[in-house]
């Protein structure tokens, strides 16, 4: 338990430096350092994960592309987390026909493949990275929004809350005060996880060619440009392949760990903790 | 008797509807409360006493404006609280304040004791700064505990010291009610008395109201002034405490008062009930309490009678004619 969540931690931290320090750690320019004559190199001491079929270091464009992929996975789980949050604590909150109607809307939004609805998405919006945003980030808030609802069902009826309601608090200040500190553990697990699955989505669109547009080097578009080469240079889609599995893990590694750390009762072990020192 | 009562519920009922049991069956509703009357006069602690579930904590909730009521109305000095005319939530919690059953459940486990009080103040424009500050720890202070408490967080108290803090909480904003739902039902019995003792204490001090929800007689035995037990979501009886006490007529409330464990009755093994007030030849009580009344039908007509000086037991009403 508290290695999966180490482990997870180190694999996040490393593309994170990775992404942070690309400019420092590249040993060449992602884009501009092309050169036909030394393409599909295998991997040596110059280029430790070799060039792709344009002769471009596979391992500067890994860094460059974990740039784009943890950029997209963390903004768009941001807008996922916020339109759930708010979605599902005021539908818990005020319940009645709000919260039927966002029950509803929760539920489609899981019947639908959420890959396939940020595919329309961004069909109409155009690839790019602006489009990719707003695609992964308005489809993957369902989760968020149910445990958000449950939560705040099961914290309404606390005497806090009610006595925060008879001090006169309004019920926005509730859900602000009140209801988010206490549910902010099991959001930031989702929110871990669903990193995570936005990076593979982000890899998936790119793969179709409607994410990144090239030459920005993104994990996704490095994969379809090595596709051809998978039998003559298979380091091309190897280590970016590589680079995609160990962020997914790291984040879902990480995640869980945190869910372990958080979840088992929490605050009964602190009361107990301050029971038995009183 | 004051001219105006300081609180008086009026007629109130509060019902739940049911879930349906099947789709082509007529919704159930619940009579958690059904026809309440009371009233609170200045300086005085009303005490509801019943078993669970007979509404008492319901009454409480309607009285705080948390739970609507279906019919009736409460008012405060003659005004309404709830209904057309009513206050907004902030100016209405200058009115009453309460004090929650479980001490552990009614504290933000994430928001510090003193940050808790002062947001109070903010939010009513009673206190900025040092200035407000000052006040928390006069608040602690007074409620019995010490003013550098304010920076801990919940977890670190214990079930007494959380209650007291639920009293300052209650207290901050200077209410001049406040309902105290089975304010010592989760805490040890030597505890039980420093927070009774501390209540009556208040009171007296800052001249408040109590409205105090219970089902242990023998704690309200000690403070209130008046009583009122309630049964399936109706009062049964009410009156002042010494004449429920020395006469409980009311065939329900001498099953409570003889349920409440006496040491000496127990040693002598035999047990004594203080004798029923006279009824009017022929009355029966309401309900009838050889079998469970059904809480989703609606009461059989009945009535509260007159049977001593303030002292009121329901009686059904074909009975009295």
């Amino acid at each position: 338990m508290r290695f999966n969540f180490v482990f997870g931690l180190t694999l996040v931290t490393i593309v994170v430096l990775g992404a942070i320090f690309a400019p420092l750690l590249a040993p060449f320019h992602p884009i501009m350092d092309a050169d036909l004559m030394s393409s599909q190199l295998p991997p040596d001491g110059v280029h430790l994960m070799g060039t792709d079929n344009q002769g471009r270091d596979v391992l500067s464009r890994v860094l460059y592309g974990a740039r784009v992929s943890l950029m997209v996975g963390v903004v768009s789980q941001i807008i996922n987390s916020t339109i759930g949050a708010a979605l599902g604590i005021s539908a818990g909150y005020f319940g009645g026909r709000w919260d039927d109607f966002v029950n509803g809307l929760t539920n489609v939004m899981l019947a639908i493949p959420s890959l396939v609805f940020a595919l329309a998405i961004m069909a109409v919006l155009g690839p790019g990275l602006p489009s990719l945003l707003i695609a992964l980030g308005l489809t993957n808030w369902s989760w968020t929004c149910r445990i958000a609802r449950s939560s705040t069902l099961s914290l309404k009826s606390q005497s806090f809350v009610l006595a925060a309601k008879s001090a006169g608090f309004g019920d926005w200040n509730i859900m602000r005060t009140q209801i988010l500190p206490n549910i902010v553990g099991p959001l930031l697990v989702i929110g871990t996880l669903g990193i995570g699955s936005a990076v593979l989505a982000e890899a998936a669109l790119s793969f179709l060619g409607i994410g990144i547009r090239p030459p920005t080097p993104s994990w996704g578009n490095m994969l379809t440009d090595a596709r051809e080469l998978l039998r003559s240079a298979p380091w091309a889609a190897i280590f970016p392949g590589l680079a995609i599995f160990a962020t997914v893990l790291g984040f879902n590694l990480l995640g869980d760990g945190l869910r372990d750390m958080l979840d088992p009762h929490m605050r009964t072990a602190r009361g107990d903790a301050g029971a038995a020192r009183a | 008797m004051t001219a105006s009562p300081l609180l008086e519920i009026r007629d109130l009922s509060v019902h739940f509807p049911l879930p349906r049991t099947s789709m082509f069956q007529p919704r159930e509703t619940l009579r958690a409360v059904d026809h309440v009357s009371l009233t609170l006069n200045e300086g005085e602690c009303l005490s509801i006493v019943g078993e669970s579930g007979c509404g008492k904590s319901t009454t409480a909730l309607a009285v705080m404006g948390l739970q609507e009521p279906t019919v009736g109305r409460i008012l405060y000095r003659g005004k309404p609280l709830n209904g057309p005319g009513a206050p907004s939530r902030k100016d209405r919690a200058r009115i009453a304040q309460m004090v929650f059953q479980d001490p552990f459940a009614s504290l933000n486990p994430r928001i510090s004791i003193g940050r808790m009080l002062m947001a109070q103040l903010a939010l009513h424009d009673l206190a900025k700064g040092s200035e407000a500050r000052d006040r928390v720890a006069e608040m602690l202070t007074r409620v019995g505990l010490s003013p550098d408490h304010a920076s801990r967080f919940p977890h670190e108290f214990s079930g007494g010291q959380r209650q007291r803090i639920g009293i300052a909480r209650a207290l901050m904003l200077d209410p001049r009610i406040l309902v105290l739902d089975e304010p010592l039902s989760a805490l040890d019995v030597s505890i039980q008395a420093q927070i009774i003792n501390l209540l009556m204490e208040l009171q007296e001090r800052l001249k408040l109201s109590y409205i105090m929800i219970s089902h242990d007689l023998s704690v309200v035995e000690h403070v209130s002034d008046r009583v009122a037990v309630m049964y399936f979501g109706r009062v049964v009886e009410e009156g002042g405490w010494k004449s429920v006490f020395a006469t409980p007529t009311h065939p329900y409330t001498r099953r409570l008062i003889d349920s409440v464990p006496d040491m000496d009755a127990v040693l002598s093994d035999r047990r004594q009930l203080p004798p029923a007030a006279p009824v009017p030849s022929g009355a029966r009580f309401a309900p009838d309490i050889t079998h469970r009344p059904d809480p989703r039908a609606p009461a059989d007509a009945s009535g509260l009678v007159e049977i001593g000086a303030g002292h009121r037991v329901r009686l059904a009403m074909q009975g009295m004619t």
